[in-house]
């Protein structure tokens, strides 16, 4: 956007990159210090598409929040994820979504998941080098059925049918691929999607706090709903002895 | 002003008809092309200053690869119909520039699998059409006659006619001096050989004969 203002220095993005960098631990002497730390995962199965994710926000080793919307809901039938920079991801996935409503308006129907996650995947082209830090899934249904797409900061765009983003994803990914299948029934997917979160929240130190899924629908995405990470760990806990002495 | 475009949209196709103006003996005839093809599915016609549509036309079909490339999809006749208007428009409202002295004539399919022309004006205003005729010494008088021959569902062969009867009203008979082209769903435009033009013209004027002729009862059909 052409109003976006940049710092009054000879190199802006010099400037910024020495800043305003995000990085674990080594952001501490910086003015501003990213909230960082996360894990969000979604992926693509039969009857649409899981978001999962956690809401802890960290700084460095303090705990800013534990009940950070991680979803960000761009229009009734498109959601964005939020991980890396927290305002980088909620300010320019808010502007991805007036970029939507402009186009619904000229071109009076839906904008597809490809040209959303393309036009998020341009802008971010446009800030290369100046130090954004978002890692982010664009997810919706169309004309075309069920998309998911992944976008960062350094304007990386991947279509695909599982992501997982952010410090936890390493361990989410281990329950995800162990586990996915496309036909899973509903039930099922929403179940692998609590796990893989609950399991990246029990590993990752920067991951925690509540869980929040939402499936995409036909008609648009749905919250399913939300579970505090400690309550799903005595959950799974009491299966696991249930498991043990049948 | 300038040579005179036709089209005439059927039940699965678009016919386009324009005026070839006489051209010098030594020119080759090959080089003057006036229904041009805009994107894989989209088809151009323009009646006014050529080297002004050609700019236009540029501007155009890198608009069409620019939309195809953000949007990962083809762009909507409606949308290069709305590009086309808007920059028109601008060059009203500036300084230091004139008004591109185009109108044009835009053919393709909507999502819908069905057919569509626009017509654009050098004012910046657009409006779809089901059949329309522009430039040419008579566009007013060609568009009463469409007016009163055009029916819904027209097939393909009906609306060949149709463009043919059309331009012959203000064209000196001859296929020499017209060019039709059909626009076919997901298809590039097919411009029409001599032959099948020939074919065509004959067909019309062979009607018209006989419809002079029958004095009565001669139960002739001007459509199919």
């Amino acid at each position: 956007p052409s109003s976006f203002v940049i710092p009054a220095v000879n190199n802006p993005a010099e400037y910024c990159r020495q800043n305003y960098t995000v990085g674990y631990g080594t952001d501490t002497n910086q003015d501003v210090q990213f909230a960082k730390g996360t894990t969000t995962l979604a992926f693509k199965f039969n009857d649409g598409i899981i978001v999962s994710v956690d809401s802890r926000s960290t700084m460095g080793p303090y705990i800013a929040s534990q009940t950070v919307k991680k979803v960000i809901e761009i229009n009734p039938y498109l959601l964005g994820t939020m991980a890396g920079g927290a305002a980088d991801c909620a300010f320019w996935e808010r502007n991805l979504g007036m970029q939507c409503r402009m186009y619904e308006l000229r071109n009076k129907e839906r904008i597809s998941v490809a040209a959303a996650s393309k036009l998020l995947a341009n802008t971010m082209f446009q800030y290369r080098g100046h130090g954004l830090s978002m890692g982010t899934m664009v997810t919706g249904w169309d004309k075309t059925g069920p998309q998911l797409y992944y976008v960062d900061n350094d304007a990386t765009r991947l279509k695909g049918d599982i992501f997982s983003v952010g410090s936890g994803s390493t361990y989410a990914y281990g329950v995800l691929d162990t586990y996915y299948r496309p036909d899973l029934t509903v039930d099922e997917a929403i179940d692998l999607g609590k796990r893989a979160i609950y399991h990246a929240t029990h590993r990752d130190a920067y991951s925690g706090g509540i869980n929040n899924v939402y499936h995409v629908k036909e008609t648009g995405w749905v919250k399913v709903g939300s579970w505090d990470v400690n309550d799903l760990h005595y959950l799974y806990a009491d299966e696991k002895i249930a498991a043990r002495n049948p | 002003l300038g040579s005179a475009v036709v089209a005439v949209r059927g039940a699965d196709s678009v016919v386009i008809g324009v005026e070839r103006k006489t051209i010098a003996k030594l020119q080759d005839p090959r080089t003057i092309r006036k229904i041009v093809k805009l994107d894989a599915t989209t088809t151009l016609a323009f009646a006014g200053l050529t080297a002004d549509a050609r700019v236009l036309i540029e501007k155009v079909r890198l608009e069409c690869q620019s939309y195809r490339l953000t949007c990962e999809d083809a762009p909507s006749l409606e949308h290069i119909a709305r590009f086309i208007a808007t920059t028109q428009q601008r060059y009203t409202q500036r300084g230091g520039v004139r008004p591109f002295g185009v109108s044009s004539i835009l053919a393709g399919f909507g999502s819908d699998g069905n057919p569509q022309i626009y017509q654009i004006d050098p004012s910046g205003t657009y409006f779809a059409w089901k059949a329309n005729a522009i430039g040419g010494k008579n566009s007013k008088g060609m568009r009463e006659f469409l007016e009163k021959e055009w029916t819904e569902d027209l097939s393909e062969p009906g609306s060949l006619k149709l463009v043919v009867k059309t331009l012959l009203e203000v064209v000196d008979s001859g296929s020499k001096n017209m060019e039709v082209a059909v626009v076919r769903k997901g298809s590039a435009m097919e411009l029409l050989g001599e032959d099948a033009l020939n074919a065509v013209t004959e067909q019309v004027l062979a009607e018209a004969e006989a419809e002079k002729n029958a004095a009565s009862g001669g139960a002739e059909e001007m459509k199919d």
